[in-house]
């Protein structure tokens, strides 16, 4: 309930108390906090970015769903690394889904295609990873990434191949999703 | 069933091993390389009738025995046959069931539910000879007398309705997981959504491993009405996607528009989105 509070806030101040919260291994409290930080947005990134926990996946993986709610382009190298080699499955997937809704329209249009480049390699490199739930996130991510017109063609060519070949009837259900 | 304990090796670490490594070390006079290769050929579903006919010959094998008398290759040999799916395995499987290793007997059990073969069901019933009375710890072990979750689940997943009147008393049994594995069989076997909302009720439970465990089960069932109480479970989120992508699988089969998905499973995605 004091996560609460301060999340409701709204107060700039409080940043870095909510990410601290993130280690606490108290959910109720750690989602109050991702909620409190994405409504402060962009001001929380510098810190959420700073202050990534390297020990703790749990809080991480909290750090990650809350850069990847406020979607600023600032985190792409974050998120890509850690969609693609975190050694935690849920960090992954959080990342995997930020990765297809970052607003790429911020950055200047000199780094704009490299920026988006990037997102859709390493979002088609681990549509191909052995574990379902990371497939699954990737989807989610690539559906996202498709609004960009540019990235259309690569993205369905993908999802054609997964739903041919992907044995997980749950996987070649959300391409089905994505495409309705 | 969620068993991570079952592997006591990850893909990601396990040492590089070909398929004709692994078959010739079944039979290599290292017991260990033995024991490993037949965790490895199920890991990776090395599914040949030639690897189908060494594991088989595993079940009986008398060479690697625990200080208490266990067979940990026949376990791990068991445990591998319920992954490749061939039913060739299931009269080794069967026959296991009487192994006086308790572990051989839960890891047949388990196997058996997966290769979801009708014949197994009167060695399966006859583990529950006695009813809830015989079902007691073993005294200085850490398990009943027999594997009664496993055995359960695999009466409930290969539709032994003749098992029904059997299984019901085991929702009295003392120990909470039984339970969950009495209810997961019941609603299989009758579809009466009293079971499930059973096993939806155990996700208040104060245990976290029990509504892990409850979780696993609504899952497995495919229990779409426990969507939103799935959603809201007091346990970690890969636990909950993992049950979401029973309840969608479960969808998908009811389903018979192969082009779209139906509103239902929309939900379960939707749900699933947001867990991310």
């Amino acid at each position: 309930a004091a996560v609460q509070k301060l999340a409701d806030a709204k107060d700039e101040a409080a940043i870095p108390t909510l990410i601290a919260v993130f280690g606490y291994n108290n959910p109720a409290a750690a989602v109050a906090a991702v909620t409190g930080l994405t409504q402060l947005g962009e001001a929380s990134v510098p810190q959420l970015l700073a202050q990534i926990d390297d020990y703790n996946y749990g809080a991480r993986a909290y750090s990650i769903r809350a850069l990847a709610a406020i979607a600023d382009p600032r985190a792409l190298d974050i998120l890509l690394a850690s969609a693609a080699t975190d050694f935690a499955p849920s960090v992954r997937r959080a990342a995997a889904k930020g990765l297809g809704n970052l607003r790429f329209a911020k950055l200047p249009v000199s780094e704009r295609q490299t920026a988006q480049a990037k997102a859709l390699e390493t979002l088609l490199f681990i549509s191909q990873d052995a574990d379902w739930s990371i497939r699954y996130a990737a989807v989610v991510g690539l559906e996202a990434l498709a609004k960009n017109p540019d990235l259309q063609q690569p993205i369905q060519a993908r999802f054609a191949e997964i739903l041919a070949f992907d044995p997980e009837n749950a996987i070649r259900a959300r391409v089905q999703l994505a495409h309705q | 069933m969620i068993e991570p304990m079952a592997e006591e090796y990850s893909a990601e670490n396990a040492p590089p091993l070909t398929k004709e490594q692994a078959i010739a070390n079944l039979s290599s006079p290292d017991l260990s390389l033995r024991y490993y290769a037949a965790w490895w050929l199920g890991k990776f579903r090395v599914c040949e009738p030639i690897v189908v006919d060494a594991l088989v010959a595993a079940l009986e094998d008398e060479a690697d025995r625990t200080e208490m008398g266990g067979y940990p290759l026949r376990r791990n040999a068991a445990r591998a046959l319920g992954k490749l799916g061939d039913h060739r395995a299931l009269p080794g499987l069967i026959k296991c069931l009487e192994c006086s290793d308790f572990y051989v007997r839960e890891a047949a059990a388990q196997s058996l539910e997966m290769l979801e073969d009708i014949a197994a069901a009167p060695a399966l019933i006859r583990l529950l000879d006695g009813g809830v009375a015989a079902a007691i710890q073993v005294p200085g072990r850490p398990h009943l007398t027999q594997p009664y979750e496993a055995v359960l689940e695999a009466l409930g997943a290969i539709g032994a309705t003749e098992a029904v009147p059997l299984i019901e008393p085991f929702l009295e049994h003392p120990v909470p997981r039984v339970q969950c594995a009495a209810a997961r069989a019941m609603y299989q076997l009758t579809r009466d959504f009293s079971y499930g909302e059973y096993l939806v009720k155990m996700l208040d439970n104060s245990n976290l491993q029990l509504r892990r465990v409850a979780l696993g089960d609504l899952g497995a069932i495919g229990y779409l009405p426990a969507l939103d109480a799935i959603a809201n479970a007091k346990v970690e989120n890969s636990f909950k996607l993992i049950a979401l992508k029973g309840l969608l699988e479960h969808q998908l089969q009811q389903e018979s528009d192969a082009c779209s998905v139906g509103a239902d499973a929309i939900r379960v995605m939707n749900l699933m989105d947001s867990l991310l």
